[in-house]
């Protein structure tokens, strides 16, 4: 494992070993349940889960010291505890939100210290990051980073906007050539798989009295952001894609939601239960999102056309197309999984 | 396929793999690998594992295979269904067929089988004879095609070893067999990748869907120096060279694509990848990381042509060197409307005769099609 300083460790906290820094740090965890002066901690580690489940990128505010010495624990102790929280509550809605804002929170900095003239123990420790924990190599290259073409398309092909697609990339020898900031944002998924599988393999500790309520707030925070519909038979990877990113509160395009709402509605799905599949969203409207599935179902609106499922080519040509072999030239997504004679 | 042609082919290609067990052997890391063949006149078997070039021959000897294929996949259970077979990694393959080309010869040496009456006749929408439209189209061979085929493998051929900087002593080109050029990348550090990774690099050979932006056009502010130059590596270099032509033509080159707005340029990438830049690989190939692939020194049922590695693919002549069938003569009836050839001999044309050729080429027209025992 990466050996980590202070500073380090309050920009990536995932990656210390939470029992071990608490005991280092001289603390129990049942302190913080307990001790009232402790208790701004546990404040700060809610707010910090709140913020991320509404799709924040945390940035601790503090009254009064900017002291590093204060600081940099507090970031550290707020994160560790949320985390304790989390476990607690169970609620993977909200550990994956956290994981995702934690990524994006972390990614800010790894952009930060791979800029050219940061410091170089700060460049070297994010490079280290990407060789440790993602197993990606990354070189400098003047003001870029190359990264071989294999590594950059096996994290690439997650993103779905154009400039991300290998064509558009300045390629030479192998290599792929980043930003820094591009860089960062390259790995932000695995970042937050890899933050959300150390806190699904981390221990849950036993319930104290003093985390409860925090606990309790937790669930009725979650339950905001529910989905419980669910879609059975076999589905194409274009509509798997499209509903794995509003699970995730991602941003899909006008085109990926007429898609997604056409398929499930071919595939004799009623509005009520798709216009949950879009609570995620970050512009989630539910009275606008259900006229919208309405007007595509033919069931309000002037013409009253119901609309069909796009076709592949169709939707290849918006980029939303994620073919498999599984596809095996089918036209529509509609004959997806339907024996061809 | 009528009996006495299914047999005469079974005994041809028979007689071709016993004396010619030296071209056919297993590739490396053969246990980890599927096989599969087909028969004529009937289905695809799969999931087959082997061990050694005897193995092999022996499978050759007792099921008389028409096609035989190997998985470019590898797999710790490789004679499992698919979904046991614990995939590890796969070769990346590429595929170059003349059909995918499209040139303008192609309607001259292309001829129509109607479904309905077995009519050969030349290229028509109808069959001459019973009006029916249901017709199979045959390809015979062709030297200008084969060209074409040749140039696109090796413009596929420097991007490999180029841009993507896979070592030329990893990628072995073979004759297909029957219109076209395989490519087999062994070793590489593409192995590993599945297939929504292969149908990223897929875009970038075919150069598909890039953006203006990416070559230099901004949408809002274009900004001269931004625009391609004739040296610059990768696509950057090709496309410049393709859009301007010479260094001398750059700049004026860049005027007229600014004053022509961005979607016109737009456009233009789009078809510069179809029409020129872009090589013209069988996508559905490529993405396949469970292909099973046509096996090298195999013949292809749709001519009995060899399946060949060639050491110098600009000399290499396909309908010399992988037509390996013997050549004592056959009597056939022949219904060919156009001119071929073959060990540089010329066929044809032929309207329901019978003739007498060697045995290559009555296996060649009995492939196709286009010809029966007498
Ligand atoms: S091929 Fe069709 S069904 Fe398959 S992912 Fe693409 S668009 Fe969807
Ligand atoms: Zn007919
Ligand atoms: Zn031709």
């Amino acid at each position: 494992m990466i050996s980590l300083g202070q500073d380090e460790i309050a920009k990536y906290p995932f990656l210390a070993e939470a029992g071990q820094y608490l005991n280092d740090k001289g603390f129990t965890l049942e302190q913080f349940a307990t001790d009232p002066d402790l208790k701004i901690i546990v404040d700060k580690a809610y707010e910090r889960i709140e913020s991320a489940a509404e799709g924040k990128i945390y940035n601790l505010k503090t009254d009064n010291s900017s002291d590093k010495d204060i600081i940099l624990p507090l970031n550290v102790f707020s994160f560790l505890i949320a985390i304790v929280l989390l476990k607690l509550s169970g609620l993977n809605t909200l550990i994956n939100r956290f994981s995702l804002a934690e990524a994006r929170r972390a990614e800010k900095f790894l952009e930060r210290d791979l800029v050219s003239d940061s410091n170089k123990t700060s460049e070297e420790f994010a490079i280290k990051i990407f060789r440790d924990v993602f197993s990606i190599t990354i070189k400098k290259a003047g003001d870029y980073f190359v990264i071989p073409i294999s590594d950059y398309l096996q994290h690439a092909v997650n993103f779905h906007e154009l400039e991300w697609k290998l064509v558009n990339r300045h390629v030479e020898n192998g290599m792929v050539f980043l930003t820094p900031h591009e860089s960062a944002r390259l790995i932000r998924k695995e970042l937050g798989g890899y933050i959300g599988t150390k806190i699904r393999a981390a221990n849950t500790p036993p319930m104290s009295k003093g985390f409860e309520d925090k606990v309790h707030k937790l669930s009725n925070l979650a339950k905001k952001f529910v989905v419980d519909t669910v879609v059975s038979t076999e589905i194409p990877p274009c509509i798997e894609h499209a509903i794995e990113a509003l699970n995730k509160g991602e941003n899909l395009s006008h085109s990926g939601r007429f898609m997604l709402a056409t398929f499930l509605l071919g595939r004799g799905q009623t509005v009520d239960e798709i216009a949950p599949l879009f609570k995620n969203a970050p512009d989630y409207n539910e009275k606008i999102t259900r006229y919208q599935i309405k007007q595509v179902a033919g069931e309000t609106g002037g013409n009253r056309t119901k609309y069909a499922c796009p076709s592949c080519e169709k939707i290849k040509s918006n980029d939303l197309c994620f073919a498999t072999p599984d596809c095996d030239n089918i036209i529509n997504p509609m004959q997806f999984g339907k024996k061809r004679l | 396929m009528l009996e006495n042609n299914l047999k005469f082919l079974e005994e041809t290609f028979k007689q071709y793999y016993f004396d010619h067990f030296d071209l056919i052997r297993v590739p490396d890391r053969s246990t980890e690998r599927e096989y599969g063949y087909k028969k004529f006149n009937s289905g695809m078997s799969r999931h087959i594992s082997l061990k050694t070039d005897k193995d092999l021959h022996l499978l050759l000897m007792t099921n008389l295979p028409s096609d035989v294929f190997c998985s470019n996949g590898y797999y710790s259970f490789p004679n499992l269904p698919m979904t046991e077979k614990d995939w590890k990694e796969a070769d990346l393959i590429f595929d170059i067929d003349a059909k995918d080309l499209n040139l303008p010869c192609r309607k001259d040496h292309t001829c129509i089988k109607c479904t309905s009456c077995g009519e050969v006749s030349l290229l028509q929408d109808v069959c001459p004879k019973c009006k029916s439209n249901k017709l199979d189209r045959l390809s015979l061979p062709c030297q200008n095609c084969i060209s074409g085929v040749k140039k696109e493998v090796l413009n596929l051929v420097k991007i490999l070893t180029t841009d993507l900087r896979i070592d030329d002593k990893n990628i072995r080109i073979s004759f297909s067999g029957n219109e076209g050029f395989h490519l087999h990348v062994t070793n590489s550090s593409y192995n590993q990748l599945g297939s929504k990774e292969r149908g990223d690099l897929i875009d970038y050979i075919m150069f598909r869907r890039a953006i203006p932006e990416r070559f230099g056009f901004k949408k809002n502010n274009p900004s001269r120096s931004s625009f391609p130059d004739l040296d610059d590596p990768g696509w950057s270099g090709r496309v410049a060279k393709d859009l301007f032509g010479s260094k001398s033509k750059r700049s004026k080159g860049i005027t007229k694509i600014i004053s022509d707005g961005y979607p016109v340029y737009r456009q233009r990438l789009e078809e510069m990848g179809k029409n020129s830049i872009g090589v013209k690989i069988d996508p559905n190939v490529t993405v396949d990381i469970h292909r099973i692939f046509r096996l090298e020194g195999s013949l292809n049922s749709k001519s009995g042509l060899a399946k060949l590695a060639c050491e110098n693919i600009e000399k290499f002549n396909p309908y010399t060197e992988a037509c390996l069938i013997g050549d004592e003569p056959v009597e056939i009836s022949a219904n060919s409307p156009i001119e071929f050839r073959l060990k540089n001999r010329g066929f044809g044309p032929y309207t329901n005769e019978k003739i007498s050729v060697p045995k290559y080429a009555a296996a060649y027209m009995l492939c196709k099609g286009i010809a029966n025992l007498a």
